[in-house]
C-alpha cells in the first residue's frame, strides 16, 4: 500500500487532504471533464471536421505561434527586468517593481483598449510605426504585444527569487578560473536559472494561449489572418454551436497540456540531475 | 611565487577591514592567515586574489614576483581559489567542473579534447577522486566537494593557491583528515599557498608560517612555534591556546597579584603601575600546601580528566577563574576533591604592561 501519511506534529492531514481533493475537483476537474462530455455530443467525423476546418486551423497556428513568440520575448526582456530589479539599487525601484504587477491587476479588456489606442494608425506609437511599414494594431504583431504584456509578470516573478538565490561565489569562481563575463553568463548563470526560466516561460506561454480580453481588441479578428482560437470559441457559442465550441476548446486544452507537460519534463530533468538524481 | 603586499587599506563604509597591512609571502611556503571573524583575513585573501579592490585613495600595492598586479583582474592573475562553500557549478558534472578553466580559455590556448580528458583525470587522481568524474556535486559529501574544488583550482596551474576557510563547513573528523591531506599535497606539489582560518589548531598544524590578524592589522608573523611560545602581543597570547589572565601591579622589582608577591627584577622602577599576567594552563601546578609566597590560594570548582591531560577549574578568593592542566598521573596522585582549597603555583608567566603592550617583557619564571 502507498504510505500517504508521515508522522507530523501538526494534525489534520485527513481533513486538509480531503479538502484539497474536493476543492480541486469542484474548481478544475469537473468543469474540464464537462468540456469533454459536451464535445462528445458530436460524432467523430463531425468533431474532426470542426477542429480541422481551415479557419480553425489558421487560428491554431496564429494562437500558438504568437503565444510562443510572446513567451520568447518575455523570456528575454523579463529576464533583464528581473535581473535589474534584483541586482541593482536605484531610485524608483519599488515603483518599477509595482509596475511589473500591473498586467496581473488590470482587467484585460482595459489593457486591450489601451494597447489598441497606442498602436492604431493614429495612436502615439502607431503614427510613427505605420509610415515605416510596421503595422501593429490589427496584425499578428499586435497580438504578440498584447500577449507579451499579460505574460510579463509571470517571467519576472518566477525569475526574481532564482536570481536572488544565485551562488555569488560560483560567479567569482568562474571569473577566477579565467572565464570572461559572457562565458560566466552563458555557462554558469543561465544554466543555473534554467528551471526558473522554463517555469516562467511555460506560465507566460499558457497565459498567452488562453488570453482573450486584451487580444480581441488589438487583433481586429480578421478570419484566417488575425483570429485567435479563443475568439472562434466565443463566436461559435454566439451561434449556439456549443458542441463545436467545446470541440475547439478540447483541442486547445490538450495542446496546452502537452506543451506544459513537455516543459515540465525538461525542467524536472534539469533540476533533478543537478540535485543528485541520475 | 613570491607575493608582496604593501600598505594595503580597505574600508567598507566606516568599517576598516584592513588598515595599512604589509606582508611578504615566500615562494613555495604555506602561510596561514589566522584571526577572529572581522579581523580582515578573508579581505586580505580576496585582495590578493583580485576579487576585492583596495581603497581608492590607498597607495598600497600587490606584487607577484616583483610584478605589480594591483589592477590586474582576478582571472589574469594565475591564482587558484578555494571557497569555504566549495562554489562548485551545480549543473555540471565533476568532470566538467574541473574542465571548466580549460574550456573557457581562448581558442589558441585551449587544449584539444583528448588533452582536456587527460588533464582532468590527472587532477581527479591527484585529489584521489578519480572514480567520481560523472557524478554531480550534489551527489558528493562535503569533503569530496572540497577536494573537487581544489582540483578545479589547480586546473589553471596556479602560481599561488588561496584557500578561504576551506574546511570551515566540514565535520570535525573530516576536517582533521583533510587538513593533514592538504599538508601532504602541499609537500608534493609545492605551490605557494595562503590559507585563511579562524581555527588556531588548523593553522598551527598545517602552516609553515602563521600571520595572526586582529582588527584589520597584523599582530605577529612567525612559525607556529614562535607565535605559540613567544607571542609578540597580548592578543596573540590570548588568541592562541588557552590562557589564564590576571591583572596585578608591578613596581620596585616586585609584581603583586592579589595576596601574592613575585620577584620581578626586569622592572626595577620605583613608580608602580598596572600590568597583565598571562599563564598557560599547562604551566601551572596545584599544591596541597603552600611552600612560599609565590602561590595563589584557590578553590577547586570542576575537574575534567577526560583527555590526554586533566583540566581543573579553580576560583581565587576574588572570584577570578583559573584553569590548570595537569598530567593524568599527577592528577591521580593529588586526588582532588570538589570545593577543596589548594594552592596554585606557576612555572612560567608572561607580563605585558598595558601602555607598552607591543613589547613583551621576557618570559619570567615565578
Amino acid at each position: 500500500m502507498l504510505a500517504f501519511r508521515k508522522y507530523s506534529v501538526l494534525p489534520g492531514f485527513r481533513i486538509t487532504f480531503g479538502f484539497t481533493v474536493t476543492y480541486l475537483s469542484l474548481m478544475v476537474l469537473i468543469p474540464l471533464s464537462a468540456l469533454f462530455v459536451k464535445a462528445s455530443g458530436l460524432t467523430w467525423t463531425q468533431f474532426l471536421e470542426t477542429v480541422t476546418n481551415a479557419r480553425v486551423m489558421a487560428s491554431y497556428r496564429l494562437t500558438f505561434a504568437t503565444a510562443l513568440l510572446a513567451a520568447c520575448v518575455n523570456a528575454v526582456f523579463g529576464f533583464i527586468v528581473a535581473w535589474t530589479l534584483v541586482r541593482y539599487r536605484f531610485p524608483g525601484k519599488r515603483l518599477i517593481d509595482a509596475v511589473v504587477d500591473l498586467p496581473f491587476a488590470m482587467p484585460t479588456a482595459v489593457s486591450g483598449i489601451a494597447l489598441t489606442a497606442i498602436y492604431s494608425k493614429n495612436g502615439w506609437m502607431g503614427q510613427y510605426l505605420e509610415p515605416l511599414g510596421i503595422k501593429v494594431a490589427f496584425a499578428p504583431l499586435g497580438i504578440i504585444i498584447a500577449m507579451a504584456f499579460v505574460g510579463l509578470p509571470f517571467i519576472v516573478r518566477t525569475l526574481e527569487p532564482a536570481i536572488q538565490d544565485l551562488d555569488k561565489e560560483a560567479e567569482e569562481a568562474a571569473a577566477i578560473l579565467g572565464a570572461n563575463r559572457l562565458q560566466t553568463f552563458l555557462r554558469i548563470i543561465i544554466p543555473s536559472l534554467m528551471p526558473a526560466l522554463l517555469t516562467g516561460f511555460a506560465q507566460s506561454f499558457a497565459r498567452a494561449i488562453g488570453e482573450y480580453g486584451s487580444v480581441v481588441f488589438i487583433s481586429g479578428n480578421m478570419p484566417m489572418r488575425t483570429e485567435i482560437s479563443s475568439l472562434l470559441i466565443v463566436s461559435k457559442l454566439d451561434q449556439h454551436d456549443t458542441a463545436g465550441a467545446t470541440a475547439i476548446a478540447c483541442v486547445l486544452l490538450v495542446a496546452s497540456f502537452v506543451v506544459l507537460g513537455t516543459v515540465n519534463a525538461v525542467q524536472w530533468y534539469i533540476s533533478h540531475r543537478s540535485r543528485g538524481g541520475n | 611565487m613570491n607575493i608582496d603586499v604593501r600598505s594595503i587599506t580597505r574600508s567598507f563604509g566606516a568599517f576598516r577591514a584592513l588598515n595599512d597591512v604589509s606582508l611578504n609571502i615566500r615562494e613555495g611556503e604555506l602561510v596561514a592567515l589566522l584571526g577572529p571573524s572581522g579581523s580582515g583575513k578573508t579581505t586580505l585573501l580576496r585582495i590578493i586574489a583580485g576579487l576585492e579592490t583596495i581603497d581608492a585613495g590607498c597607495e598600497g600595492s600587490i606584487a607577484f614576483d616583483g610584478h605589480d598586479v594591483t589592477d590586474r583582474p582576478a582571472g589574469k592573475r594565475g591564482v587558484g581559489f578555494v571557497f569555504q562553500h566549495y562554489a562548485l557549478f551545480r549543473h555540471m558534472t565533476v568532470f566538467e567542473n574541473v574542465a571548466f578553466p580549460l574550456r573557457v580559455r581562448k581558442k589558441k590556448h585551449r587544449p584539444v579534447e583528448a588533452e582536456i580528458q587527460r588533464r582532468v583525470q590527472e587532477l581527479l587522481d591527484l585529489v584521489q577522486l578519480g572514480g567520481l568524474a560523472k557524478r554531480f556535486p550534489a551527489q558528493l559529501s562535503g569533503g569530496q566537494r572540497q577536494r573537487i574544488a581544489l582540483a578545479r583550482a589547480l586546473a589553471v596551474e596556479p602560481r599561488v593557491l588561496l584557500l578561504d576557510e576551506p574546511f570551515g563547513a566540514l565535520d570535525a573528523q573530516v576536517r582533521q583528515e583533510l587538513r593533514s591531506w592538504l599538508r601532504r599535497l602541499h609537500d608534493e606539489i609545492h605551490v605557494t599557498s595562503v590559507l585563511v582560518t579562524h581555527d588556531q589548531e588548523e593553522a598551527l598544524e598545517v602552516a609553515d608560517r602563521i600571520v595572526v590578524m586582529n582588527k584589520g592589522r597584523i599582530e605577529q608573523v612567525g612559525s607556529p612555534e614562535e607565535v605559540f611560545h613567544h607571542p609578540a602581543t597580548e592578543f596573540v597570547m590570548e588568541f592562541l591556546g588557552q590562557v589564564n589572565v590576571f591583572h596585578g601591579r608591578i613596581g620596585d622589582g616586585v609584581a603583586r597579584l592579589g595576596e601574592m608577591t613575585i620577584d620581578y627584577p626586569s622592572y626595577p622602577h620605583a613608580e608602580e603601575r598596572a600590568a597583565t599576567f598571562y599563564m598557560r594552563p599547562h604551566e601551572l601546578d596545584i599544591l596541597r600546601t603552600a611552600n612560599g609566597p609565590g602561590q595563589l590560594a584557590a578553590q577547586v570548582v570542576r575537574m575534567n580528566p577526560a583527555g590526554s591531560s586533566a583540566k581543573v577549574t579553580l576560583q581565587t578568593r576574588e572570584g577570578t577563574p583559573i584553569i590548570v592542566e595537569l598530567p593524568l598521573d599527577r592528577y591521580r596522585e593529588l586526588s582532588l576533591q570538589r570545593n577543596e582549597y589548594v594552592f596554585v603555583q606557576s612555572r612560567a608567566a608572561r607580563v605585558f604592561l598595558p601602555d607598552a603592550s607591543s613589547e613583551a617583557l621576557p618570559d619570567y619564571a615565578i
